[in-house]
């Protein structure tokens, strides 16, 4: 077994060490977690449980924020 | 020193005016009824300006990836505060139910509110609403607790269903987004506005500031606006234009205009002619 996940954020494939947390991923990609939501295969992963999901091997993730629009 | 105590007099007379017309969407209550987009700015320092000077208390934003190569660039939330402004998150660029709703989940998730703007668009070249998908998402959102926003067609009947539906507001487009071709339909904007028991804000097409007048001349509860004032030459300045557009059609609005003749009518007594 890899000691890493692969895994998708944004379109985009990654691979990040196995066994981190949702907010860890967010942490290593330099993102603040208070700032951004996450979607994780489709579902929402609530802010109060980001420290505890486990980023799991195959995960599609989608980081967004706020920015411009009308 | 008389004309300190004039301005005094005038500012207080302004304050009363406008802190006795407030509205309310979903249980909260606004003084201004000018909601300014986000989009299409210079820089972030020139739009946060702009809501200044337009005194909105709501702006709309949209919701979008982060940029994972760039984690670290400056963000909307540095320059315009969500503690002071009512974010209010749109789905600009969902063409259908499924993805509006998931981007308006993902929007709860940031912002932590209830409150958001619902737009499904039909095709690219109009920007204009998919009503069938607009409709589905409105029942969706309202079911899972949302209090949705509506931008929709100048259409009496779909502004009824909408707010059957859960719609909270219904927003007509008064040309397509981003014309700036002014208010194209007075008559149909009218009719759902006397139909409503929820506000109705006109929500894209205003050019300048004669237009956002027009909106709250035919009664309308408030008008959003993006492109008028983000394109604009000087934006800040458009910005104050549109605050004081908006808040002249209103209080026009309810002092009830005059009525329209078909030929003159002289302002100067007939009597005593020399």
């Amino acid at each position: 077994m890899d000691e890493t996940a692969s895994i998708t954020v944004n379109g985009e494939p990654r691979r990040v060490p196995r066994g981190i947390s949702v907010a860890d991923l967010a942490l290593e990609l330099g993102l603040e977690p208070t700032r951004v939501a996450v979607e994780r295969n489709l579902e929402i992963v609530p802010r109060s449980t980001l420290g505890q999901v486990e980023v799991e091997d195959g995960d599609d993730y989608e980081i967004v924020t706020f920015v411009g629009g009308g | 020193m008389l004309m300190d105590e004039a301005a005094v007099k005038q500012r207080t007379l302004d304050a009363a005016i406008a802190s006795a017309d407030r509205w309310s969407v979903a249980g909260r209550t606004f003084t201004s009824r000018l909601i300014v987009g986000t989009g299409k700015y210079k820089s972030f320092s020139q739009n946060a300006q702009a809501v200044e000077a337009s005194g909105a208390e709501i702006v709309t934003v949209a919701v979008r990836r982060i940029n994972i190569s760039d984690p670290k660039q400056p963000m909307l939330i540095d320059f315009i505060d969500p503690k002071k402004v009512t974010y209010l998150p749109n789905t600009a660029g969902c063409f259908t139910a499924d993805e509006a709703v998931r981007t308006l989940r993902l929007a709860r998730e940031a912002g932590g509110w209830t409150l958001v703007k619902l737009e499904v668009l039909g095709e690219a070249k109009t920007l204009y609403p998919d009503m069938r998908e607009t409709l589905k998402a409105t029942e969706t959102l309202a079911g899972e607790g949302f209090e949705p926003m509506v931008y929709c067609v100048d259409d009496p009947i779909a502004a009824r269903q909408l707010e059957e539906a859960g719609a909270v507001a219904i927003m007509p487009l008064g040309a397509p987004i981003g014309s700036g071709l002014g208010i194209q339909n007075r008559v149909t904007i009218r009719l759902i506005v006397e139909g409503a028991k929820v506000p109705v804000l006109v929500d894209a097409g205003v050019g300048t500031a004669s237009d956002a007048a027009v909106a709250m001349e035919l009664g309308c509860d408030g008008v959003l606006m993006n492109t008028a004032i983000a394109e604009a030459k000087d934006p800040v300045a458009m910005a104050r234009a549109m605050k004081l557009a908006v808040e002249a059609g209103r209080i026009a609005y309810r002092a009830g205009r005059m009525g329209q003749r078909r030929y003159a009518d002289p302002s100067s007594p007939l009597a005593g002619l020399i």
